[in-house]
């Protein structure tokens, strides 16, 4: 009962969201304002604040967490545990060091498709690390250290990169990159990282059955004929694509990828196939309140998206590596 | 009928004989059990006879067609495998795992329909496992986990059946109870292959055994013809007196 209104309710909470964060800003716009202008109708200005910089940000917002939300939900089913995440497991970090590193030698001058697609080779590296580790290991805890690995690495090399920035302007950006942000994102940013985003996602939901299979391990699941080498690439490509266009829209934004999954699990009665879609409306429901959040608090500058997304996270994190049952490790 | 046939099959890691030249047919009808001490390479075996471990030698083929050459779906709507028990990832319901037995038939947990919904309806009722159908799977007990596992294979309806010491870490009374459902289902047409442990109720149950000792079947057959005292002194190292198939172990020789 509850499962089946799930994600209707989750999917009318993320539209009233996404109305809201048109409302709310340095300067509120009334309700019957926003209506108007959402519609074609209204005075140019309101058009403009709607329709140029809150609308695609409230876009880009729901739509980075609606990613990382999917991918953190595939990658919990894969590797059967509920502390994998594109963040935890360094895939975000190594995506916006491969970004970083296109925007820092310009490369990004060729093409406005350069930017998303070195994203995602980045993010393909490190889930695909990730996956070879996986076949030799089945300890999670290994993962989760390999994870914290790349992370160190790709955070020391976007280190290298920032002492040797020419100047500080690239220093701010990749400031940036590191802590994730929505802000100033228009729909031109949005178009070039959705297909990939619409690849990523599709590929994960068209796999998702076996994920539900892996919950009994990965010797039961290809005893009920799951084609477990395939699932793994499959898994690991689509969440890559993912997660790679989420850090390519908006930096490294971590722990939504586990704490939507997480709220969603006892909903839908554990099963990793029927949690990711959930999870996707839950995740880019709470990114677009900590959007929202951080442009109406005030302050000289404004906070970054992924250190409010990071101070909630983060603390869930550990709450949630705490409850966790010793079985497997 | 299907039939599985598994001539000269070895696996080898690092030099090491796992499995040697290991020959054996499985067919509807047939109770198998595989009995051998620690390390004789009974798992090793049922893995290459699925297609699941790689091999170095030998063939293992289902209706004649090399089991390696089936897709997973083909290979387990054919033969359901239960491995040794694992803890599962989630704390799942008991109806969703058992429904998992029907992965290779396409359906989807938590939305079945048709002959699938029916068919874990069979295996939980054979598996008395209704009244436990909506809770979750980390509140239950060793013997019940055990039938969920029991019913998630048999829910598949697979002509054959390959288990993997079903009865491990279970009390005398489970112990029976998951024989009782594999012998049921054997009675109603399917063939089962099993490793166990206990000589006495493999004794009871099987209609046939297959003896394995450090990678090599060194007999196989009707358990009044293969089941010696001589046998459990080679294959087991145990001094035992055989009466029909009543065994009275003394010790180790």
């Amino acid at each position: 009962m509850i499962e089946r209104a799930l994600t209707p309710t989750l999917f009318l909470l993320c539209l009233i969201a996404l109305f809201l964060a048109c409302l709310l800003g340095s300067t509120p716009l009334p309700a019957d304002r926003v209506l108007a202008a959402l519609f074609g109708g209204a005075a140019a200005s309101d058009r403009l604040v709607v329709w140029s910089i809150r609308l695609p940000r409230a876009l880009a917002a729901f739509l980075v967490g609606a990613t990382l939300g999917i991918s953190g939900a595939a990658l919990q089913g894969l590797l059967r545990n509920p502390l994998a995440e594109p963040g935890v497991l360094g895939v975000s970090a190594s995506s916006s060091l491969f970004a970083t590193f296109s925007l820092y030698y310009g490369l990004i001058a060729f093409s406005p498709w350069v930017l998303p697609i070195f994203a995602i080779l980045g993010a393909l590296a490190a889930t695909a690390l990730l996956a070879l580790a996986a076949i030799r290991t089945q300890s999670v805890v290994t993962l989760i250290l390999i994870g914290v690995g790349i992370s160190s690495f790709a955070a020391a090399l976007m280190s290298l990169m920032m002492n040797l920035a020419p100047n500080p302007f690239s220093l701010t950006e990749m400031v940036n990159w590191m802590l994730g942000s929505v802000a100033n994102r228009s729909f031109v940013e949005i178009g070039f990282v959705a297909p990939f985003m619409i690849a990523g996602t599709a590929i994960l939901l068209l796999t998702r059955r076996g994920l539900s299979a892996l919950t009994l391990g990965e010797e039961a699941a290809s005893g009920v004929g799951l084609n477990l080498r395939n699932q793994r690439i499959f898994t690991v490509v689509g969440a890559g694509l993912a997660t790679g266009a989420s850090v390519a829209l908006a930096g490294a934004i971590g722990f939504v990828g586990i704490v939507a999954p997480h709220v969603i699990r006892p909903f839908v009665n554990h099963d990793p196939a029927r949690s990711l879609v959930p999870s996707a409306l839950l995740g880019g429901l709470l990114l677009m309140l900590a959007d929202i959040f951080v442009r109406i608090i005030p302050s000289q500058t404004e906070l970054k998206l992924g250190v409010v997304a990071a101070l909630i996270g983060a603390p869930a994190f550990v709450w949630i590596a705490m409850q966790r049952r010793v079985a497997y490790d | 009928m299907t039939e599985l046939r598994v001539s000269n099959l070895s696996v080898r890691v690092d030099d090491k004989a796992l499995v040697d030249a290991a020959s054996f047919r499985l067919k509807p009808g047939d109770l198998t059990v595989l009995l051998g001490p620690n390390g004789a390479g009974k798992t090793s075996l049922l893995r290459a006879a699925l297609g699941l471990q790689k091999t170095q030698a030998g063939s293992s083929d289902l209706d004649g067609a090399p089991v390696t050459g089936l897709s997973p779906t083909e290979r387990a709507r054919r033969v359901a495998y239960l491995p040794q028990i694992r803890p599962l990832a989630w704390p799942n319901r008991v109806n969703d795992i058992v429904a998992l037995g029907r992965f290779s038939h396409g359906a989807a947990i938590g939305k079945l329909a048709g002959e699938d919904a029916a068919a874990v309806d069979r295996a939980l009722t054979a598996c008395d496992l209704k009244y436990l159908a909506d809770r979750a799977a980390d509140t239950l007990s060793g013997g019940e986990l055990a039938r969920m596992h029991c019913a998630r294979a048999l829910a598949a309806e697979a002509p054959l059946l390959i288990a993997d010491e079903p009865t491990a870490a279970l009390d005398p009374r489970h112990q029976f109870r998951i024989l009782d459902l594999i012998k049921s289902y054997v009675e109603q047409g399917g063939g089962a292959l099993k490793d166990l442990h206990d000589i006495e109720l493999a004794a009871r149950y099987a209609t046939r055994l297959i003896w394995m000792k450090a990678g090599r079947i060194l007999a196989e057959g009707r358990v009044s013809d293969t089941l010696t005292e001589e046998r459990l002194a080679e294959v087991y190292e145990i001094d035992a007196q055989v009466q029909g198939t009543q065994i009275f172990m003394k010790g180790a020789l």
